[in-house]
């Protein structure tokens, strides 16, 4: 039933859903008289107080565990960040140059035939999945299906070349781990799509307000739209890598090591932790590779689940889509790329 | 926050990428190859931060931005303040060795002793018996770890994209180990191919010795980090 509201009715829902929000959000400020300070002044303040503070703080973060906290911490957000923004320009790109009509146009009329086809679009955006959440954002915009868009969202971090090129190397002499992550991501892209298609409903996509039809030119709409993308997506990416700061600075190694003789477990295990850990997906297949105690189809399940659900993928798609959508897609996309590396690893690896 | 506070964001964000892209100091969070993309976005930042600011004055209004925005001042003081350390030895000696399974690995290049990375080592003389490495003296370069019952390591981390995904490759010393050794310290050690071998008790992978003649302190490397290909 989505298709109906979303193709047909030229984004009237859409309209009203970004007026609800700009009100939902006004009231909220409005609410709390604590945020009504000049934050120009709390910047200011909070900047002076970490360099009139940064004595007793460096006392406190020279212990080696928080040492190799702060550091995975920011390695994440410095290493995701450039394909953040590459994703941000692209997208901004796509809103203001690209007229909606030409996604109408370039997908196939059918529902059905739309979600593979814009799944195996996804290959060629050449990035990690830091780039694929702002893109497929401004392709819902843009007024591409839901269902199409969602297929493109999860495909394009792991089947694009450079992802396909850094596995083969990580394997090398394995052809058929390529094939498989191949394989198995597209299909469970296609099944999230055609999922979406049955099942979803459109008060559960909220793609955050843009502020165009303010007029302005095609340049203020442009970095109007770079700035929201990396307020947005950035505040949440930052709280990802935290996230999985603290995980691979708390979980022990030696927990791996004794789920990795159970089959069962051993996918399990790698699932969960490619979802904790948020390792960008051109550097994935490397410590999968590296994951030797553990069956062929359990590191697929790694590869295959990592670039489609992880801990700062889940704040991004927060971010985008609102916290409505991302909630009740993040555990089906796990359930599904579980179930498509399992299916996949019995039949080819 | 209004927009004036998101071009101050924007170029704080902006201008700790490009510091730590000009300083060299994202070598010891990211792989080398990627800063043309840290100065890249970072340029792309500082400019969005100027169009915003550049914008706002005539247009001020508009809807507030959110508070999750916030965090972005996390990597920025984590960045100026702390700048914190390349991973040592304290992740290396939780984390299970890189070397689990053959690689193909190139010829030994010549020179007596020959420089090689630790993972060159590692692989060499984990998988092939020494066999490339008989009568030759290589010189490795990695910081000292220490395990639980107090045995010596020089370990480098191997890194593929970011801190993130780093393995430690560990390395067990023998023969004339200097007797005071500091962890996260860096040496320079010259040694030859010994057989001795053990299982790295995380992972199972295999952790091979280097029989050590020469063992001197050096300076950390500009890239603390080791990579493949």
């Amino acid at each position: 039933m989505e298709e109906r509201v979303w193709s047909g009715s030229t984004g009237d829902r859409l309209v009203t859903a970004i007026d609800e929000a700009r009100r939902r959000a006004g009231r909220r400020d409005r609410d709390e008289p604590g945020w009504n300070v000049d934050p120009v002044l709390v910047v200011t303040l909070v900047l002076l107080a970490g360099f009139l503070l940064q004595g007793p703080v460096r006392r406190l973060l020279a212990t080696p565990v928080m040492q190799s906290w702060m550091t995975v911490f920011v390695a994440v957000v410095v290493q995701a960040l450039p394909f953040l923004v590459v994703g941000v320009l692209l997208s901004a790109a796509l809103a203001v140059f690209v007229p909606p009509s030409f996604f109408a146009r370039a997908l196939p009329k059918r529902p059905s035939l739309a979600v593979p086809a814009a799944g195996l679009a996804g290959a060629i955006l050449p990035g990690c999945e830091c780039a694929s959440v702002p893109v497929a954002g401004a392709l819902v915009r843009g007024g591409v299906r839901p269902s199409a868009a969602v297929a493109f969202l999860l495909s394009a971090p792991a089947i694009n070349p450079v992802v396909l090129t850094a596995t083969a190397v990580a394997f090398p002499g394995e052809p058929r781990m390529v094939v498989a992550r191949f394989v198995a991501s597209l299909a469970a892209a296609c099944v999230m799509g055609w999922a979406w298609q049955r099942l979803g409903r459109p008060d559960w996509l909220r793609p955050r307000p843009h502020e165009h039809g303010e007029g302005g030119t095609k340049g203020e709409a442009f970095w109007g739209s770079v700035r929201h993308d990396v307020m947005h997506a950035g505040g949440f990416l930052v709280g990802g890598a935290m996230a999985a700061a603290t995980l691979k600075a708390v979980v022990p190694a030696t927990w791996l090591h004794a789920a990795a003789g159970h089959p069962v477990l051993a996918v399990l295990a790698l699932a969960v932790l490619a979802v904790l850990l948020s390792i960008c997906s051109e550097a994935d297949a490397f410590v999968a590779s590296s994951l030797t105690q553990f069956s062929p189809t359990a590191r697929l399940a790694f590869l295959v689940v990592g670039p489609m659900i992880d801990l700062k993928l889940f704040g991004m798609q927060a971010a985008t889509f609102g916290r409505g959508f991302a909630l009740r897609f993040a555990p089906v996309t796990f359930v599904v790329a579980v179930a498509a590396a399992a299916l996949t690893g019995a039949v080819l690896l | 926050m209004n927009r004036t506070v998101q071009a101050i964001l924007l170029f704080l964000v902006g201008g700790v990428l490009l510091h730590a892209g000009v300083s060299g100091l994202y070598l010891r969070y990211v792989k080398a190859g990627l800063q043309p993309l840290v100065l890249a976005a970072g340029a792309v930042l500082v400019l969005a931060a100027l169009a915003t600011a550049w914008y706002a004055r005539r247009r001020p209004a508009g809807p507030p931005g959110p508070r999750v925005s916030w965090l972005l001042v996390l990597p920025v003081f984590a960045l100026i303040l702390a700048a914190p350390p390349a991973l040592g030895s304290y992740s290396a000696m939780r984390a299970g060795t890189a070397v689990t399974a053959p690689r193909i690995v190139a010829p030994l290049p010549d020179g007596n002793p020959v420089r090689l990375p630790v993972i060159g080592y590692a692989d060499r003389a984990a998988y092939d018996h020494g066999r490339s490495l008989a009568g030759r003296t290589v010189t490795l370069t990695g910081f000292v770890a220490f395990d639980h019952a107090g045995a010596p390591y020089l370990v480098r981390m191997l890194l593929n994209c970011c801190a993130a995904d780093a393995q430690p490759v560990k390395i067990g010393l023998t023969g004339r180990v200097p007797p005071v050794l500091a962890p996260d310290s860096w040496l320079e050690v010259t040694g030859s191919y010994t057989a001795r071998q053990a299982v790295d008790p995380v992972n199972g992978g295999v952790i091979p010795f280097v029989e050590v003649g020469e063992a001197r302190p050096v300076e950390p490397p500009a890239d603390p980090y080791e990579s493949l290909g």
